[in-house]
């Protein structure tokens, strides 16, 4: 069997979802089905929009941290392959903010691999977020829900 | 030669600095000489530290020697 191979990136500029997801399907012709997750900044009306949004990392473990959670994600589930992309940096809405892939030989091993990356991600990695409304800039901070998501694992 | 603080999140935007060159020393002498305001956020019950990368538990006594990093981790918010 040929290694797992996983791809983790922690980027400052805009990606295409649509073109790193064809790179990584055509990287793995092996793999019955792969499941993909993205995320965005929301784009929506009203005095609560959000005009923009930074999230902000540490050099010494964000990206280390997330090579951590794609090991952790690989030695979980039966994988052909693994695509971690999370950018940091001012957005707007509409930009990709992170984008996850799971290949699997089967389609249950794909979906709970990309759920518990995203789960990770979203509550312990290492990032810091804040939106930008009418009212100024706010920093986010973690949701009940997130670490309800996480404890599901 | 100094060691480091690194300040993130919203805990930047109080210090004012993402970074702050301090003497060496023990982490509370460190603290003391720091605004007030800042130290008591810094100390915070959610707020975590780093040295040099390698997250603390929180019971260890901290001495920071030239050169190192300390950084303070408010809760994090991915995705």
């Amino acid at each position: 069997m040929a290694p797992i191979t996983s791809d983790v990136r922690l980027l400052g500029e805009g990606f295409s979802p649509t073109d790193q997801l064809a790179t990584f399907n055509a990287a793995h012709p092996e793999a019955g089905g792969i499941v993909s997750f993205l995320g965005q900044v929301r784009s929506e009306g009203g005095a609560q929009a959000v005009e923009a949004l930074e999230l902000r990392h540490y050099a010494a473990m964000t990206l280390p941290g997330m090579e951590a959670l794609a090991a952790a994600t690989k030695a979980r589930w039966v994988l052909d392959g693994l695509l971690i992309i999370h950018r940091y940096g001012v957005m707007h809405p509409g930009d990709p903010i992170v984008l996850v892939a799971a290949a699997a030989r089967h389609r249950r091993d794909a979906f709970a691999a990309a759920d518990f990356a995203m789960d990770h991600l979203k509550s312990q990695s290492w990032f810091w977020k804040r939106e930008k409304t009418a009212a100024g800039w706010r920093w986010i901070e973690p949701r009940a829900d997130d670490h309800r998501d996480l404890a599901r694992w | 030669m100094t060691a480091r603080l690194v300040f993130l999140g919203r805990l930047e935007d109080i210090a004012g600095a993402a970074e702050l060159a301090v003497a060496p020393g023990p982490l509370e002498k460190v603290l003391a000489a720091l605004d007030p305001a800042l130290a008591v956020e810094l100390l915070g019950e959610r707020v975590r530290m780093a040295l040099n990368g390698a997250l603390l538990g929180g019971n260890e006594a901290v001495v920071l020697a030239p050169g190192d990093e300390l950084a303070f981790l408010p809760p994090v918010s991915g995705g």
